[in-house]
């Protein structure tokens, strides 16, 4: 029996070790959960990207559920999940709204002039301020926020068809039934 | 201004060239020169990156505590995009936004705690270096403290049935000799080889 202890000592670290490896590559450990989910959004103030002049906040998008999707182009993942936006953004049922983090105004126009345009409104944010308020670490990034203005989902990474299905399109519709 | 100062060392110690044994020692003298010059210039170049290293983004610290501060509140502080880089360390672009709202939340008078907690609220408990301590993380904190008691209890219960056998062999021995049979064997003499069977 006492022979067995050091077996069973190794058993139990190989157990370990198995277990952590399962853990790891059950979920992605870059992706950090954001904790804003059903927190309101933070307030904002930002120029449109096509007239600066214009500013849209916070306030002013209340009242309707919309999409804020964080792009730049310098990021090269935001060129993969383009075509994605293309293709999806009239069948979500929501506005998108493009979020142009940390970019230069010329660098964001011909990048969408190119790729096409699948938002219905570009917000720019060029310092990334407010980005930070938003918990952005990166891009791409999606936020869906409700007509109160509470964050009720975010997408950490590009959206694909099946995230699309799986989890946007889901929670669009559980907006649409809380709404009379 | 003297840009090399060592230089000065090697001028000050030239005079001792003068004596007899000059011819020599003159020779040695400048390898030792050679030498010291290289470590001093490899140590010179050491210090010139760790001071860059320490100035990723030049701020208009009010004084050197404020700084210190800043460099130990950061250095507390992850990187979200390379996870396992400090605010203080990382040259990553988003690193250097969060040093600046730090730095913007220091200037507003915030305490160390406040901008830790305005952190955490954005970008959750992941931005801290050090987890707080609650439910989820009981095992994180305290799991190795269990390991360790486990480990003492093994040497605990090894040393307790260690001395048991040791105890009952002596008896065991005390006993042979009264008999007068003590010097059977060695094998029953020393408590070297009981117990290790365990």
């Amino acid at each position: 029996m006492s022979r067995l202890v050091p077996f069973l000592g190794f058993v139990l670290l190989a157990a370990l070790l198995g277990f952590g490896i399962w853990w790891n590559t059950g979920h992605d450990p870059r992706t950090v959960p954001s904790p804003l989910i059903n927190k309101p959004a933070p307030d904002f103030v930002l120029p449109e990207l096509d007239d600066p002049a214009k500013t849209v906040s916070k306030a002013s998008l209340l009242g309707k559920p919309y999409l804020v999707n964080v792009f730049a182009s310098w990021c090269y993942v935001c060129g993969e999940e383009h075509p994605v936006l293309m293709a999806e953004a009239n069948q979500l049922g929501v506005p998108l709204i493009g979020y142009n983090y940390k970019d230069a105004p010329d660098d964001a126009k011909a990048w969408l002039a190119r790729h096409g345009n699948p938002y219905s409104m570009v917000i720019a944010d060029r310092s990334g301020r407010t980005a930070l308020n938003f918990g952005v670490y990166g891009a791409p990034e999606t936020y869906l926020i409700d007509a109160r203005g509470i964050i009720r989902y975010k997408r950490i990474g590009p959206l694909t068809p099946e995230v699309i299905k799986q989890q946007l399109e889901p929670a669009i519709a559980a907006l649409k039934k809380e709404a009379p | 201004m003297n840009l090399f100062p060592w230089r000065v060392t090697l001028r000050r110690s030239a005079p001792c060239a003068r004596t007899p044994f000059a011819a020599r020692s003159r020779k040695t003298h400048r390898a030792q020169g050679a030498l010291l010059r290289a470590l001093l210039i490899v140590l010179v170049l050491a210090f010139a990156a760790s001071a860059t290293a320490q100035a990723i983004d030049p701020l208009p610290f009010k004084d050197h505590a404020q700084e210190l501060r800043f460099q130990h509140l950061t250095a507390q502080l992850r990187c979200m995009v390379c996870q396992n880089e400090t605010l203080a360390d990382s040259n990553a672009s988003l690193a250097r936004d969060m040093r600046h709202e730090v730095f913007r939340l220091m200037q507003q008078g915030k305490t160390d705690v406040q901008i830790k907690q305005y952190l955490v609220d954005r970008y959750s408990d992941f931005v801290l270096y050090d987890p707080p301590v609650q439910p989820s993380t009981w095992l994180l904190w305290f799991g190795p403290l269990l390991i360790l008691l486990a480990g003492a209890a093994v040497v605990a219960v090894n040393v307790r049935k260690r001395s048991r056998a040791n105890a009952r062999a002596a008896m065991e021995s005390a006993g042979a000799a009264d008999d007068g049979r003590a010097d059977i064997g060695p094998d029953h003499t020393g408590p070297d080889n009981i117990g290790d069977d365990w």
